[in-house]
């Protein structure tokens, strides 16, 4: 893992020392409300509808058992003894006193975090996938990049007050975890025909009120022309993008606008001129960030703990089967702590719990902790052999949910119970899908189901990429929900299709329950996922189940 | 012809504990709803809320909110105002906890 | 009447006050980039306008100009706020022109609080020479 330099450290020290300061100018009114506003929110810090909101960075959802422990004291010391894990691998603490918050940052800079960037129009924390440096599939580990690329916007004199906010994540597999085509940017680590690394820059993706999937702005940008090329990007934006409507100033609307051709030939025109001011201390530095992401010491070891309880323990054999993914070194695998328990918030944690998977990834999994866009905990390398005693003590603490992949694992944003944007609540539809399809014990059966809620037009749920997507909305002054399906959140990546008109909060679950029915009664075999149902069958039956026939045949007349 | 100017309260969250706020007849802020003035007159209402979005030293994003007036004091109009005057639905924190 | 501030603090005299009014220009933020270099032939004084401190075109006009190759003196002019001081002169700015009411609620000590801008910078760190 990266160590922080004395330079970060510094920096951060310095920064914090900043923040105390402005918060003490907001209050002796050196600073109006206005100006204050985007530096608490490039610090972090929102104001929300019960309270401040501080959402703290885990730059490309990577951090210790000590980083762990201490967000369990900060949940503990300044909140209510839980955090929120957010789609951008971040964390969230719901209850902060504003005079509590250079505290918190000092807190957390002491483990070698911080909350920069990650609200406000700057590049926010950079994303990446969160099986990185473990996964069978990779070609190569993101985080070095990512941490370069964190190391580049963070402060970037250039970048602080930008047309709106900014996100790029990187994937190193071709299997892409990390939605890189729903990003400002996305880098997709790749080689060329001469096998010298490169990224394919993807451009221009986004969800929210107009979401649009990435385009390819460069097939193949050698590695070292990184920095200086998404310098060019965010450069040209900066000026193009538009600030007269912040609906249409995203970088999505920009490319839009003026063509992928325009964006491409500006770009290049900046990027020519921006390169020659890095000498290439910067690819010195990633060769550094490279020797700190190399992988840990993996030991040959019987896996005989594993297969006997695998054999013998049905409860194992059940998380074994849907918690586990191939791991690249043998006897190893990268198991998901799902953070979706049924009934209980998603993406939530306790002190307590918090604390015991820091215990365990001290123990057992080199002492590396990941946190998904998908709001659960990933121990990307752990050893067969400890996943029997990984699993008990999981289950001790109800951390040993075994839905990963399947429809309680639902991504939710935290909607109106606690957002200030949200036109509806999230986490109760969440919770109610969730218990309910236990309670019908069909989740198994149902298999692989992704289902995104988002409690605004903003979509921090990503519903336009869940399989079957919710959005929450404000119908005449109640909520009404509308569902999209077949979205797509992976490397073929898609925008989930409305069914119709939406449904009230009580109306939901059922009309879930009749979209599930459907695909169950439609699937050829248990091997065709909901998504591949959908891709063959169309809306046509799915409709018809939420709407009936009657309704069919009013709209043909 | 004008719409019609339905009850309304002044609203806002506190600048140092960022928790909800009305705006009480006798110009303080209360925790509680029950204890906000209702304005019924329109441009009583809106110089009310310039004095009140003054206060930057205590409030921010001081709004109007609908209420429906009511013994012991007006309710929420709407879901969003309702949350706000009770807490999240998935633990008993804010408001609903406190013992007001 | 406006304050004209640099790495030490509030000035009494401006030191461009020689500069001929023909060699001057003032530049919106929304200023196309593709016109800036003709727009400078001949010019030792360009002041870059801050309608709004969110507004942060200006620190991507300042470094577009710098590395075209403008050597003359670059003013940030407007509402700049003493946070951003670090970021001015990051981009190349030389120095900030703000109005007396800013001035007076954003004292003197405020903006010597980021007088350090060279310290703690990524950009230098990355780039390993000046930005």
């Amino acid at each position: 893992m990266y160590r922080y330099t004395d330079f970060d450290a510094a920096f951060v020290a310095e920064r914090n020392a900043q923040f105390r300061a402005q918060v003490e100018r907001r209050i002796d009114g050196s600073l109006t409300e206005d100006e204050f506003k985007p530096l608490r929110l490039m610090n972090g810090l929102y104001l929300q509808l019960h309270a401040y909101m501080l959402r703290v960075a885990v730059p490309y959802g990577t951090l210790n058992s000590t980083q762990m422990r201490q967000l369990a004291y900060i949940a503990d010391t300044w909140d209510k003894g839980y955090g929120h894990f957010t789609t951008r691998q971040n964390i969230q603490f719901n209850w902060p006193k504003l005079r509590d918050v250079p505290d918190m940052l000092d807190a957390l800079a002491e483990v070698q975090m911080h909350a920069i960037q990650t609200s406000g129009n700057t590049i926010r924390n950079v994303t990446a996938d969160h099986f990185a440096g473990a996964a069978a599939d990779e070609i190569a580990d993101p985080r070095p990049v990512a941490e370069l690329i964190r190391q580049w916007s963070t402060d970037h004199p250039e970048f602080q007050f930008l047309p709106r906010k900014f996100k790029i994540a990187v994937t190193g597999s071709p299997n892409d975890r990390a939605v890189t085509k729903a990003h400002d940017i996305g880098l997709r680590m790749v080689r060329n025909d001469a096998g010298d690394p490169g990224f394919e820059v993807i451009v221009g993706g986004g969800l929210g009120r107009t979401p649009m999937i990435g385009k390819v702005v460069r097939d193949f940008l050698p590695e070292a022309d990184l920095l200086p090329y998404l310098e060019a990007v965010v450069s040209v934006w900066n000026l193009l993008g538009r600030r007269d409507n912040k609906y249409k100033s995203r970088i999505k609307i920009t490319v839009h606008e003026h063509g992928l051709d325009d964006i491409r030939a500006r770009v290049e025109e900046r990027f020519a001129l921006l390169k020659p001011a890095f000498t290439g201390v910067d690819q010195q530095l990633l060769a550094s960030m490279k020797a700190d992401f190399a992988p840990p010491a993996f030991t040959d070891r019987d896996t005989g703990p594993f297969d006997l309880a695998y054999a013998n323990d049905p409860l194992f054999r059940s998380w074994a089967d849907t918690n586990l993914s191939a791991h690249r070194a043998p006897g190893y695998a990268i198991a998901q702590i799902s953070l979706k328990a049924h009934g209980a918030t998603p993406g939530d944690a306790t002190s307590d719990q918090m604390r015991l998977m820091a215990d365990l990834a001290e123990r057992y999994g080199h002492d590396e902790l990941r946190v998904s866009h998908e709001q659960n905990i990933v121990l990307p390398h752990v050893h067969k052999a400890d996943l029997p005693a990984i699993h008990a003590a999981l289950k001790d603490a109800g951390l040993a949910t075994a839905n990963i992949g399947k429809i309680s694992d639902i991504i939710a944003c935290p909607g109106m119970d606690y957002c200030a944007l949200a036109t509806a609540r999230s986490i109760p539809i969440a919770q109610e899908i969730a218990t309910r399809f236990d309670q019908l014990k069909l989740e198994h059966e149902i298999g692989d189901l992704k289902i995104k809620i988002s409690g605004c037009i903003n979509a921090c749920g990503h519903h336009h990429v869940g399989h079957i997507g919710i959005l929450g909305l404000d119908r005449a002054g109640v909520e009404n929900y509308q569902i999209t399906l077949g979205g797509d959140h992976t490397e073929t990546a898609a925008i989930g299709q409305r069914t119709g008109p939406g449904f009230a909060a009580d109306e939901i679950v059922p009309a879930i329950e009749r979209i599930v029915d459907t695909y169950l009664s439609e699937r050829t075999s248990a091997e065709e996922r909901f998504i591949d149902t959908f891709a063959r069958v169309g809306m046509t039956p799915f409709k018809t189940a939420l709407y009936g026939e009657a309704d069919k045949r009013a709209k043909a007349a | 012809m004008p719409a019609i100017f339905t009850p309304k309260v002044i609203t806002a969250n506190a600048l140092i504990e960022g928790d909800v706020v009305y705006l009480t007849e006798t110009d303080t802020w209360s925790r509680r709803l029950q204890d906000a003035e209702v304005l019924t007159d329109e441009a009583d209402a809106q110089i009310r809320l310039i004095d009140a979005s003054a206060r930057t030293d205590e409030v921010v994003g001081a709004y109007l909110a609908d209420v429906k007036p009511g013994k012991p004091g007006p309710k929420p109009a709407h879901f969003r105002e309702s949350y706000r005057a009770k807490g999240p639905s998935n633990y008993p924190h804010g408001k609903q906890s406190e013992a007001l | 009447m406006t304050v004209l501030i640099n790495d030490t603090g509030f000035l009494t005299e401006d030191p461009t006050r020689w500069i001929d009014p023909e060699a001057r220009i003032d530049l919106a933020s929304d200023t196309d980039p593709a016109h800036l270099r003709s727009m400078l032939i001949g010019k030792e004084l360009v002041r870059i306008a801050f309608p709004s401190f969110a507004d942060g075109r200006g620190f991507t006009l300042a470094r577009l100009i710098r590395q075209q190759g403008y050597k003359g003196w670059l003013r940030a002019q407007g509402h700049v706020i003493a946070d951003q001081y670090a970021m001015v002169r990051r981009s190349g700015f030389d120095d900030v022109e703000i109005d007396d009411t800013l001035a007076q609620r954003q004292p003197e000590d405020q903006w010597l609080a980021r007088a350090d801008w060279q310290a703690h910078d990524y950009q230098t760190r990355l780039r390993g020479i000046a930005a």
